[in-house]
Order: structure tokens, then sequence, then C-alpha cells
């Protein structure tokens, strides 16, 4: 084949200039694990309790809920989306727990299908909103955000499920949590608490979704050029719609977790796990300088929270200290992943 | 067309020798173009042709040019958008929308302005700018009473807007202002208003560069016409317009030397595609086409001529509003591209970045985009398949790359739109259409491109080309059909569609 007039790629030659970029580029890439590395090995030096490995397995699982919502986050910011109401989905995923369980007097397979159904069923109304409404995906899933909140409330008439409780008509709640679906989260298996194998689990099925599957590809061309993605034969509203879908699943399932550690229908549970779960999939964008949301920097980005949280905690700083902390890991981040490499791109 | 040394006194605007590249890339060579007091230029090109970039030069964004500009005689520095419009230079672009600010009032909008630059009283009363806006209405006579002025501009029609954007501009008194494309948002009784209001400025001793590509306006109003091709002014006529030899320049390559290929003209393939009472572009007479294999069908026009909508209808990305479609005889009803893509018809968009390209991804990646499918076992995509589809691209069409794995932004423009065409050959197309696919591409490249689109259909596949550029038509296309204000005025083969005929055909339609 001959071809002229092409431009061919300079080879770089070796300057100062070069050494600069190549390190800021090391830094970019490889600082946030530097960062989680350096930090561990400071609190295991410092403070012996934290080597004990029942504190890692209490890090992964105090962790996990926020992750595998994270994960959800990770998929709608891969079509270039946001979803805000992941912490609302798995708030009613509790509360649907419970209420199948007490309320209901149901087996905790039911309750487990209720649950889910519940996360399918919220990430179709953000699909709705978003891909047919054509609502901006922050905003709509805001508003689904109270919606949610506000249905899961009016589902309990404002009160949180216990066992054995009186209810509004005077009856005494016939059900209970059972013992199979307490053990999601506090059961082990090899030692490894459930949690935290579905956490693990749902990170690898999540990263051959995205990254070596043709949806989880197109899921990424979608994000980065819809009209090219249309163009290109793609049914983009449907593939977005699957990545809320998915999302609100991975949210009920994160509800599940936290209603199996509650072992109550607390009608206050997942609005803390919001930010938390934003902010490690933004973490995750950072890692390794992809500069794009994926499934390993958001488990990573989880891991690194949790470290930080538990060592600084073992350090006896108090526990309202950790807002603070948590936002400057976030805010740290960013920088990471648009100020620095805005810069190696420029 | 010999440009004096010595800018002309009397000269509202003058540039000499400006030049300007992007990356080593020239997209102004040397234009020197005097603009006198009261006249109407009107400035001609094709897409690329380097427009919009003498625009900004003069609207102050493109700093870095060479050569000088002069305003009255004198040296300009048009070092930022203000000091452009502080010598007098008033730019209206395309894009109506950008200078707008909804919220706030017509009348404000009006007086933008002199409000943005923020001296004197920042309280200046409601009433003061009333009356700002009052006279400047009334000075342009635009026919707006106190209620208009008073609404919010978001009220205000298109080509009100329009009105309004020129009225800010004019009511600075400038040397020279610059109309880009000014009617291509209005019907045509609004841009009669429009050209009212050039005719005054005329009158008043305004110079207007107006750019447009609706040849008809500029027959109206321009008192002289130049055309920019590849950077360089080819053509500067007064009026009379000579329009065979304006379109020439703006359309056909400069040297006569197109060889033209051998043409088909005996034996006709069979109809692939047939279109029947087609409306190309709204409220103009449908179309009736037919497109058969082993042919390549070459469409020119100008822009706006209803190419791209015939592009984007047989895809489904935009379908028709009406008649019939056939494909091998069925009916065809393309709802959206995968529908297309489904039957055969592939499309290699006019915009490649906007349109086709996905940044970040590899030249293997942006190949296998569309087909996907037929590179995964359930749903896991191999990623040896994808890399020798991508090597076997690069290969067939010489794309120049390091390897599969690079970044598709590394490459060249010429081998992004190989990278683009290539992906739609990764499985057999029925119909390839190619819309504009030499644009900001390197002759090796534009060569290359074009050697396969033949070999396409000689393997019995028809590939419909469409474009602004005769020459590039009549380079690769045995048959070329000329389309104009969304009609086929010209439907002939190899011999029939000599250059000349199909210039004279587009020229005839002004």
């Amino acid at each position: 084949m001959t071809t002229t007039q092409s431009t061919s790629v300079p080879t770089a030659a070796p300057s100062a200039a070069a050494v600069g970029h190549r390190i800021q580029n090391a830094v970019i890439k490889y600082g946030f694990i530097f960062v989680t590395v350096t930090l561990f090995a400071y609190f295991a030096i410092s403070e012996p309790s934290f080597r004990d490995s029942a504190t890692l397995l209490d890090t992964l699982r105090y962790v996990s809920v926020a992750a595998i919502l994270g994960l959800g986050v990770t998929l709608t910011m891969a079509v270039g989306g946001m979803d805000m109401s992941v912490g609302a989905v798995a708030g009613l995923g509790v509360t649907v727990a419970a209420k199948t369980m007490v309320t209901y007097n149901q087996v905790g397979t039911v309750a487990i299908l209720a649950v889910v159904a519940a996360g399918a069923l919220a990430g179709l109304l953000n699909a709705l909103l978003i891909v047919v409404l054509k609502i901006p995906d922050m905003l709509a899933t805001l508003g689904t955000m109270f919606v949610i909140q506000g249905t899961k409330l009016i589902l309990v008439d404002g009160q949180s499920i216990t066992p054995g409780m009186t209810q509004s008509d005077g009856t005494t709640a016939p059900g209970r949590f059972t013992e199979g679906f307490l053990r999601i989260d506090r059961g082990t298996f090899l030692g490894i608490p459930g949690s935290v194998l579905i956490f693990g689990a749902l990170t690898v099925v999540a990263w051959v979704f995205l990254a070596r599957t043709r949806w989880g590809r197109v899921l990424y061309a979608i994000g980065a050029n819809p009209e090219a993605s249309r163009l290109a034969g793609i049914r983009v509203g449907a593939y977005r719609a699957l990545a809320y879908v998915l999302s609100g699943v991975l949210a009920s399932i994160g509800g599940l977790i936290l209603a199996s550690r509650i072992g109550q229908g607390d009608v206050s549970a997942g609005t803390s796990q919001l930010l938390e779960a934003v902010a490690v999939a933004l973490v995750g964008t950072s890692v390794l300088g992809r500069g794009r949301p994926n499934v390993w920097g958001t488990a990573l980005g989880a891991v690194l929270i949790g470290i930080i949280t538990t060592g600084l905690t073992i350090e006896g700083l108090p526990y309202y200290t950790q807002d603070v902390v948590e936002g400057a890991v976030l805010i740290l981040a960013l920088v990471f992943s648009f100020t620095l490499s805005k810069r190696r791109t420029a | 067309m010999s440009p004096t040394d010595a800018p002309v006194e009397s000269a509202a605007v003058a540039l000499r020798d400006v030049s300007m590249a992007f990356g080593g890339k020239t997209v102004l060579a040397s234009v020197s173009l005097d603009i006198a007091p009261g006249s109407v230029v009107a400035l001609l090109g094709a897409n690329g042709a380097g427009k919009s970039t003498l625009i900004k030069i003069l609207s102050g964004v493109h700093t870095e040019h060479g050569g000088q500009v002069s305003v009255n005689g004198v040296p300009a520095a048009l070092h930022s958008p203000l000091a452009a419009r502080q010598l007098g230079i008033q730019t209206v672009h395309q894009r109506i929308g950008e200078g707008i600010v909804p919220g706030l009032s017509v009348a404000e909008n009006l007086v933008f302005e002199e409000l943005a630059q923020a001296r004197g009283n920042p309280f200046r009363g409601g009433r003061r700018l009333l009356a700002r806006a009052r006279e400047i209405q009334s000075a342009l006579d635009l026919g707006w009473s106190d209620a208009v002025l008073r609404r919010d501009v978001t009220e205000l029609g298109i080509s009100d807007r329009q009105l309004l954007i020129l009225a800010r501009a004019l009511a600075t008194r400038p040397r020279l202002l610059v109309l880009d494309e000014p009617t291509s948002a209005l019907s045509a009784a609004e841009a009669e208003r429009l050209f009212a209001l050039v005719e005054r400025m005329r009158s008043e001793g305004i110079a207007v560069l107006y750019v447009s590509h609706r040849l008809g306006e500029i027959d109206a109003l321009a008192d002289r016409l130049v055309v920019l091709r590849d950077g360089r002014l080819t053509e500067d006529q007064v009026k009379p317009f000579d329009w065979d030899s304006a379109l020439r320049a703006m359309l056909a390559q400069a040297q006569e030397t197109t060889t033209a290929r051998p043409r088909r003209t005996g034996e006709q393939g069979e109809v692939v595609l047939s279109l029947r009472g087609v409306p190309l572009l709204a409220g103009h007479p449908p179309q009736d086409l037919d497109l058969r294999t082993g042919e390549v069908t070459g469409v020119v026009g100008l822009l706006g001529a209803g190419k791209t909508e015939l592009a984007r209808g047989l895809f489904g990305a935009e379908p028709f509003t009406g008649g019939a479609v056939e494909l091998d005889g069925k009916p065809y009803e393309p709802r959206r591209p995968a529908d297309a893509i489904r039957g055969g018809i592939h499309l290699v968009p006019e915009d490649r970045h906007t349109d086709a390209l996905v940044p970040g991804w590899s030249v293997a990646q942006n190949i296998s985009l569309p087909f996907l499918r037929s590179l995964s076992t359930v749903g896991l995509v191999s990623r040896s398949k994808e890399d020798a589809l991508g090597r076997a691209t690069i290969e067939q069409l010489g794309v120049v790359a390091r390897d599969e794995h690079s970044p598709v932004e590394e490459l060249s423009g010429g081998n992004q739109q190989k990278v683009v065409v290539g992906r739609w050959l990764a499985e057999n197309p029925r119909v390839l259409i190619l819309d504009e696919p030499f644009r900001g591409v390197d002759i090796g490249a534009r060569r290359d491109i074009g050697r396969r689109a033949r070999a396409l259909a000689a393997e019995g596949a028809a590939v419909l080309v469409l474009s602004a550029d005769v020459d590039e038509v009549l380079e690769i296309a045995d048959r070329v059909v000329v389309l104009a204000a969304g009609e086929i005025r010209l439907d002939a083969y190899g011999e029939d569609a000599e250059r000349d005929r199909v210039i004279q055909t587009i020229s005839a339609s002004v």
C-alpha cells in the first residue's frame, strides 16, 4: 500500500521536559495507589491492631455497601450520566425487606426477590425520566431520590419496622428477619463475611461486563460520543436505560446487605450511602489515570476510603471528623483526575 | 487579481498577505483584499476553504496570523474581539443564539455592549436604557414599539433576533460589518428585511463583508465577489457576476488535469435502492432516484442543496418525510440507523469528529464499533479478532498509524477518515454512502479512499458519494447527479457528465 503526505509519530527525545512529563504521568497513573499503600503501611506500623486480619475484613465489610452502590454509579457514569438515587434505592431495599419478612411473614428468598424487583423498578423510573422525558440525569435522579425516600415512609407509615412491633391496626407483626437473610452480612464463608464475598463477586462480574463484553463497550461509546454511537447503529436510549436499571438493581443489593446488617426496617438507612457511593466512583475514575469510570477503580476507591476511615478511627480521631476526611479524599481524587490529567493533554 | 502593494487609501479595511496555519497545515495563504466603504463584498468558498478563519482573524479571535490588517489605512492590532470591535469591525456570527442573552429584555439586549463595558453608573435606570434602545430602533427603522422593547428577548422570533443582533452591531457605527451566513435560518420574507438593512448600511458608507452560499442573495446584494479556495483568493469579480467562472473557482480544482476515470456506460447493474416521490428539502418537490449495483454515483450540489438530507434519510438517521423507498424491490423504511445497517446500507457521515469517531479509543476499537456482535462470543469481545480486523483495515486502506492500538486522535485527518471508511467495510455493504468523504483529507488519503470505493462498486455494491466539489465527484463517479434546492437537475453517465456541463447546471440553478 502506498500512502503519501501523512504525519509520522514523532519519536520522543529524552529531554528534561520529557522526563518531567514522565514523572507527571506516573503521578497521575499511580499517585492514588501510592497514597493508599503509604497510608496502609503507616497505620499498620503505628497501630498493631490494624494489622489484624479481622480489622481488615471489618473494613471491607464496612465499605461493601458503598462500593456496590458505587458500581452502579460507575455504570451510569460510563454512559455519561449519574445516578443520585442509589442511596434512596438501598434504603427502599431495607424497608421492602423488612416489610416482606416482618409484616407479610415471608421467607428470605421472597424478600430478596422483592427488594431486587423494587430496585429494578426504581431504575426503570430513572430511565423513563432520563431517556424518554429527556430530563438531565443529575436532576432526574435527584427527583427520584426524594420520591423513593417518600414512598418508603408512606409504605411503613413513617415508622421503622422491627420484629414483634405493634402495627397501626393494633396487631403484632407476625414475622421476623429469617436466619438465612441475616447471614447475608453476618455469615461467613472460609472466614470471609458474606457481604465482602458479594462485593468481590459483583466487582468481578461488573468488570467483565463493562470491560470485556460488547454491551459494556457500547456503554462507554455512548458516554464518549452519543451521536457517533447512534450513527454506528446503537440503540442509545435502550442502553442508557439498561445502565440505570442495572444501577437500581445493584443499589438494591446494597440495600439487602444493609437490611441484613441492621436486622430491622430502619427508615433512615441508606441515606448516608449516597455521597460515599458517588465519592467512591469518582475516586475510581482517577485510579490508574484512566480518567474514565472503571470498575477496578471504584472497588479500589472504596477500599481506600475504608482504610482511611478505619485507620483514623483506630488512631483515635473522633467519628465526627470522618466526613471532613472523606471529603478531602474525594477532592484530592478530583484533582488527580481533572486538574492534573487536563494539564497532561494540554 | 494582482494585489496592489500598498493598501488603497480609501479602503475601510485592507488585508495584506494575511496567512494562517494550524499545526503545519496552511488554511490561509497570503490573502490580500481591500474593502471599500459603502460596498458589499461577497465572500464565497466551499467548506474548509478558509472562510471562517478569515472571519475569526477580522473579529479578533485568531491573533497569531501572518500579514497585516489595516483599518482606514492605519495598521490595526486585532488582538482580541473587543479590540476588533473598538476598531470598528463588527461581526455577526452564523449562530444567532450566541449573541442573545436570554432573560434580558429586547432593550437590554440592544444596548448590551454598552452595558457590558460597564462604564458609568452600574445602576443606570431602566428609563435611560429604554431611551437609548428607542434611539437605536428609530435610527435603524426597526419598527419596534416600546412594548416590543420591554419584552423578554426569548419572545422574539428568529428573524427579529437576527435583526436585533444586526441592530446592536450597527448601533456602534462600525466601519466594517462581517455577516456570516446571515440568512441561513431565515425564510425568504424574513431575509428581505435583512436585505433592506444591508442596503441601508451601504448607503451610510459602512463596508460589508457578506459570507453566504446563497448565490441568489449575493447576486441581488453584492457589488463585488471574491472566492476563497484552499486558503487563497482565486476569483475577484465586480457586478455583473460571471457565475460559471465563480463556481468553477469555488468548486473545481485549479488545474484542469482531472483524469476522468473510464466510466461504465453500456451495461447497467440492478437497482438496489429506488426512491419514489421523496422530498429532500421541506417545501421542495419530491424526487425519484435509483441506485444501481456496480457503480459509483456522485451527487454534487452546494451547501443546502439536500445532499446531507438524502444521505441521512437513506441511513435512517433523519427519516424522509414522505415518498417511498424500496430496497431490492421490497419496501424500506429505516426509522433508525440500526435498521439501515441491517439492510446493508452504511453511511460515512459528513463530520467524522462529531458523528463517527469515539475520542480516546484506539484505531481497532473505532473500527469494530458497529459490528461488535460478530467479534463476540456470548457477548465477550474477542481481542484477537478485533485486533486482526484493525490490522486488516490498516493494511487495506493504507492507514498510517503506529499500530491498531494507537489512539485515533494521534492520526492525521486523512487517516482518521480512512478509519471511519474502514469501519463500514468490515461487513460488506450493499450500499455505501460517503457524505463529503474528502473534507480535510490529504490527496494521498483521498486517492486511497477513492480506490477502495471503486473496488467496492466493482465487487457489486452501490456506492453513493456526496460532495460540493465537482472534481472530487468526477474523479470517482461513474454517474453524476446534480442537486440544487432539493431537486435533481442533472443525472448523467460518462461523457454526458463532463465538467462544464455539471458546473453550468449548478450555476443555472442560481
